[in-house]
């Protein structure tokens, strides 16, 4: 029995069939509309994430299952002092497999210490979040056609934002990827991630402060949002905010060719009138976001085989 | 140096950084052992100029890899009829389980207090352990 904990858990081969397979349902989702018939998603969310557990829920009913589950951890009984361990013991009874959001780290990799259902980690405070990382590897693999040789632009808060952390893990594993890491000097990348990734791998980057002037290189533009609360004084959060605010003027210098992603939820870190542009692919990411869930459910079920 | 009686059988753990003798003590649960235990602190020592020493008397079956984690600078003398038989080096265990406390109060072990805390080796070369749980990185001295 195969879980999703870490965006790593999956090997190059892996992904590219979960991608593949996420393709293919794009393309034609009615072929896949009754695969999961008879099967049931529990989405076990200790923490609200309106987003990520209708995400969930759509792939699973596309996919013609049904879903049980909770949306807070008041309405379950992790309120009444019930361990994750106890709690996944339980639902491995009346699900066939399951999506836990918690907000504490690792609690998705001890619900699959002892569960006997597939466990898929749908993010696990800040630490590891793999089905956004499928989602943004399933965005930029269709548009571009490829996930080896481009220029990715992460901008915003490269400190703290998971998402950008996990898309570098998973991006260094194809050849020929240089990253333009564009953020204030406080929310730079890890130093972890700079020693053990970065310069381990020996991959091309820079890190820089400046978004507009390193437009025109990328072939991808990662935004996230940069919170008010992560700088240390009021000065350098109004000194800085706008320079990591993408709008039009900014698009200007970006190649025809470039798609902007983000993981959304956006507050102001992308001007609405950028949503026009067609190269803002933010919204169809959180469409393909479904589609790889798709694609991963059927995989840890074992129906990936006998979709036709 | 301060002399504690000669041991006929039994192990001395050697180069134990100054001050962690006891720390060392109660992870080998020595408490328990029904033996003679002496504890040198501070003794004199050419290579890190003060040091612990603990010495245990008598057989017994423990893992003391488990002490490569804490304090990799800690060798091992197995002593038989009064003389060093072996010296033990201390190898790194691929995982050790409630030696070390994760410390990350983001983790689960945090609010789930019967949970082991399991480390596993990522990075021999430099000793690094990572929590099986939140990833928090530990290196020991």
């Amino acid at each position: 029995m195969r879980h999703l904990i870490s965006p790593l858990d999956l090997s190059i081969e892996e992904l590219e069939h979960i991608l593949c397979l996420g393709q293919e349902i794009m393309e034609s989702p009615e072929k896949f509309s009754h695969i999961c018939e008879g099967k049931k998603l529990a989405t076990l969310f200790y923490e609200p994430s309106t987003r990520t557990r209708l995400s969930f829920e759509a792939a699973m009913l596309n996919l013609g299952g049904k879903v049980l589950g909770f949306s807070s951890a008041d309405s379950s009984s992790a309120a009444k002092g019930e361990s994750v361990a106890d709690t996944i013991r339980v639902i491995s009874s009346y699900a066939d497999i399951c999506a836990m959001r918690h907000p504490k780290e690792g609690a998705p990799t001890v619900a699959a210490m002892y569960s006997e259902i597939p466990v898929i980690n749908a993010g696990d405070g800040g630490h590891n979040h793999p089905t956004q990382t499928l989602t943004d590897l399933l965005t930029i693999k269709t548009l571009m056609g490829r996930l080896d040789n481009m220029t990715i632009g992460m901008c915003g808060d490269l400190k703290f934002g998971r998402t950008v952390h996990s898309l570098i893990n998973a991006m260094v594993r194809y050849p020929n990827i240089r990253f333009v890491l564009i953020s204030p000097q406080e929310l730079k990348i890890p130093d972890y991630l700079r020693r053990e990734v970065l310069d381990q791998k020996n991959i091309e980057y820079i890190e820089t402060d400046q978004l507009e002037q390193n437009m025109p290189k990328l072939d991808i533009l990662y935004m996230t949002r940069v919170q008010r609360e992560r700088f240390f004084n009021e000065e350098d959060y109004i000194r800085l905010k706008d320079s990591f605010i993408l709008d039009t003027n900014k698009m200007k210098y970006a190649k025809k060719d470039m798609f902007v992603l983000h993981p959304l939820p956006r507050v102001n870190e992308i001007a609405t009138e950028v949503d026009n542009d067609p190269r803002a692919v933010y919204f169809k990411q959180a469409k393909y976001g479904v589609y790889v869930r798709m694609a991963l459910i059927m995989s840890l079920l074992g129906l990936d085989k006998a979709k036709q | 140096m301060l002399n504690i009686g000669v041991l006929n059988e039994g192990i001395v753990i050697d180069h134990i950084q100054a001050g962690g003798a006891m720390k060392i003590y109660e992870y080998l649960n020595l408490e328990k052992l029904d033996c003679s235990v002496a504890i040198i602190k501070n003794a004199r020592s050419n290579k890190m100029g003060k040091k612990d020493i603990i010495k245990i008397e008598g057989p017994f079956d423990i893992d003391l890899n488990v002490l490569g984690v804490l304090d990799h600078k800690i060798t091992i003398n197995i002593i038989k009829n009064n003389e060093i038989v072996e010296k033990k080096d201390l190898s790194l265990p691929e995982r050790v389980t409630n030696i070390i406390r994760c410390k990350n109060p983001r983790c689960i072990t945090s609010v789930e207090q019967e949970l082991p805390h399991t480390f596993k080796l990522t990075d021999r070369e430099n000793r690094i352990y990572r929590c099986i749980y939140c990833e928090s990185k530990f290196r020991g001295k």
